[in-house]
């Protein structure tokens, strides 16, 4: 009756529209973006600030605030992208996804909608974030601000992607909320978030190369050092990259890697909600 | 075509879950613009029936389908053609009632030249328009009930699945809601499949179907139902009841039972019965009043038991669900 091309206009709607009601409740729950504001920094300002007394105050003439920047970017994208994740099964307790799943629509319009809706909701959180760079000593530039954006995009729609794929299994919150806080605690610490990747004991070294985090944490580091002006010291020991056994992995590698993960889990994801009724 | 497509039609549908045979082949014919009504106690399989009929539930046998389609082989085009108001409710609190809307709209297709006035004719219906800014989260129960029915009814659906439309709202709230079935019959060429336990709601309805055990116990419209059952309800009072409920057995071949004060018998014909009762009796009589079989009549004259034991029996999960809609 409806021909494919039709089909795909209608399905490209419904991802609009999913996308729109996670805007919509995003810029509604302002005690939400604030709340989601306090974890970063309070990451950034008292750890950050606490921490750089044991080395008086800067390392390699640079202050422990500014290497952290980075991670604090991050971990706002961490929060809010599996909050996101967390209203698909919000959704499912309280019924509204009954509503999408019964629609005459593709399943995968209701995942990407979300995914995306979760990315955008979660690099805007990134964005606020951003905006604090003057004060921890990071100069302001628009280059800096649309990669590290771009970057943040990218982390979020697989973290949201991640959180998507795990709700289509696990039906209820608390089940839910349980399992991230028990693997972003540890996917944060061996991230590169808290320390440079480089002169670590062996076992952690293996550890952190197998965190994807890092290979997102990293890509932000790398552009947010490129706008400082340190010395060449200062900058192979706080930003050393990540290396496979002596091998520098470049930027588009891994953020190669982000993306074919988010790839991935958003497929999981897509086909573990064709088969929820 | 001459004859239309039956708006709902199965053919010894069921579905199983795991030891439970929660609905065991059921056949059904729906004809266009009916009010069909689907009555049974708690887990008689209503709902599952309707989640099969809406492609929620692939049926474990039979087939069925809807305005003609497959609900198997052509799900889309099933749920394009069909309006649904679930028993849980599926509304987003978050947003306000345009929002809800204008979110089904555009999962339905809705072409977006004729979404503001579908808008306004069903928020108008229900007697929303009012609030159409206002909050989902911030409306009573029965206000989300008929929201939801405005919902449905956006798309233009040719077949509305109403599953317990009512259940759990005052009695002026169910007569409203019933207002707008009503309505929507004579403005909407539409087609009504609903469920209830409700047996005055039932009446409503242009036929119903008695659901018991996964099973159709009988089709039929409410009136030929009720005349089915044949017998009057009469009830007296009288001076001495034990002496009344004696004569009655021994000299009118009735089986009277004593409740609240009142002899009560079924009987063909009550009100030509009542001349001869106060000439032969024998006893002093007080009052007299003679009722036509209620639904409540039939459902026990077809399943043995009344609605209201066969929930208990059942185990009625009516209180939590209850609590669920109020959340
Ligand atoms: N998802 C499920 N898993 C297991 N059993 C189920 C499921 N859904 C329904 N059942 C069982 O199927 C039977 C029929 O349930 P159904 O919800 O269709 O009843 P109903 O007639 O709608 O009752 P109510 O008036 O309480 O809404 C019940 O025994 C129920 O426990
Ligand atoms: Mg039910």
């Amino acid at each position: 009756m409806t021909t494919g091309a039709d089909r795909f206009a209608h399905d490209v709607r419904a991802v609009r529209v999913v996308w729109q009601r996670e805007m919509i409740r995003f810029f509604n729950d302002r005690l939400r973006i604030v709340t989601s504001l306090i974890q970063p920094v309070l990451f950034l300002f008292v750890l950050g600030t606490g921490l750089s007394t044991i080395t008086s105050g800067a390392v390699h003439g640079l202050n422990l605030r500014t290497f952290m920047y980075p991670g604090a970017l991050s971990m706002a994208v961490l929060f809010t992208a599996m909050f996101s994740a967390a209203s698909i099964v919000w959704d499912r307790e309280f019924g509204f996804l009954r509503e999408m799943l019964v629609a005459p629509i593709s399943r995968w319009a209701i995942v990407v909608g979300k995914c995306l809706g979760g990315a955008t909701t979660a690099s805007l959180q990134g964005v606020l974030i951003l905006a604090l760079a003057g004060i921890v000593g990071v100069p302001y530039s628009l280059t800096l601000v649309l990669t590290v954006f771009g970057e943040l995009l990218l982390l979020a729609f697989t973290l949201t992607a991640f959180g998507v794929m795990t709700a289509a299994r696990i039906t209820q919150l608390q089940a839910f909320m349980a399992l991230n806080q028990m693997l972003l605690m540890p996917l944060f610490f061996l991230s590169g978030a808290l320390f440079p990747l480089s002169n670590l004991p062996a076992w952690l070294q293996v550890l952190t190369r197998i965190d994807p985090l890092t290979y997102a944490v990293d890509p932000v580091r790398r552009a947010v050092f490129a706008h400082l002006h340190v010395p060449v010291a200062a900058v192979h020991r706080l930003n050393p990259g990540v290396s496979w056994d002596g091998w520098r992995v470049p930027t588009w590698l891994e953020l190669l890697i982000v993306a074919g993960m988010g790839a991935a889990m958003l497929g999981v994801a897509i086909l573990e909600f064709r088969k929820a009724d | 075509m001459t004859v239309p497509v039956r708006a709902v039609s199965a053919r010894g549908l069921a579905r199983r879950y795991d030891d439970v045979e929660a609905v065991a082949g059921v056949d059904l014919d729906v004809e266009p613009g009916e009010v069909f009504g689907f009555l049974g106690p708690n887990g008689a399989g209503k709902s599952t029936t309707i989640k099969m009929l809406c492609t929620l539930v692939q049926p474990s046998a039979g087939t069925a389908t809807v305005a003609g389609y497959d609900v198997v082989r052509q799900r889309d085009d099933v749920r394009r053609t069909i309006g649904l108001v679930f028993q849980d409710p599926t509304l987003d609190g978050y947003l306000t009632a345009e929002q809800n809307l204008r979110m089904h709209a555009e999962l339905y297709g809705v072409p977006k030249a004729v979404v503001g006035d579908r808008m306004t004719d069903v928020l108008g219906m229900v007697g929303l328009s009012d609030r159409r800014r206002s909050r989902v989260s911030t409306y009573s129960g029965g206000m989300k009930r008929r929201l939801e029915i405005a919902r449905g009814l956006l798309h233009a659906p040719r077949v509305l699945f109403l599953d317990e439309p009512t259940v759990g709202l005052d009695p002026q709230t169910r007569a409203s809601i019933w207002r707008y079935i009503n309505e929507l019959r004579h403005r909407e060429d539409i087609t009504i499949f609903m469920t209830t336990h409700y047996m005055d709601e039932a009446e409503y309805c242009d036929r119903i179907a008695i659901i018991d055990q996964g099973r159709i116990v009988v089709t039929d419209t409410p009136e030929a139902l009720k005349a089915s059952v044949g017998k009057d309800r009469v009830q007296i009072t009288t001076q001495d009841d034990e002496a009344a409920m004696t004569a009655l057995r021994d000299r009118f071949d009735v089986a009277p039972v004593l409740a609240e004060g009142q002899v009560t018998f079924a009987i063909a014909g009550g009100e030509g019965f009542v001349p001869r009762l106060f000439a032969e009796l024998g006893v002093p009589i007080r009052s007299v009043s003679v009722s036509r079989p209620s639904l409540d009549d039939v459902f026990m004259s077809y399943t043995g038991t009344t609605i209201r034991d066969a929930e208990a029996a059942g185990g009625s999960n009516q209180w939590v669900r209850m609590m669920a809609r109020n959340r």
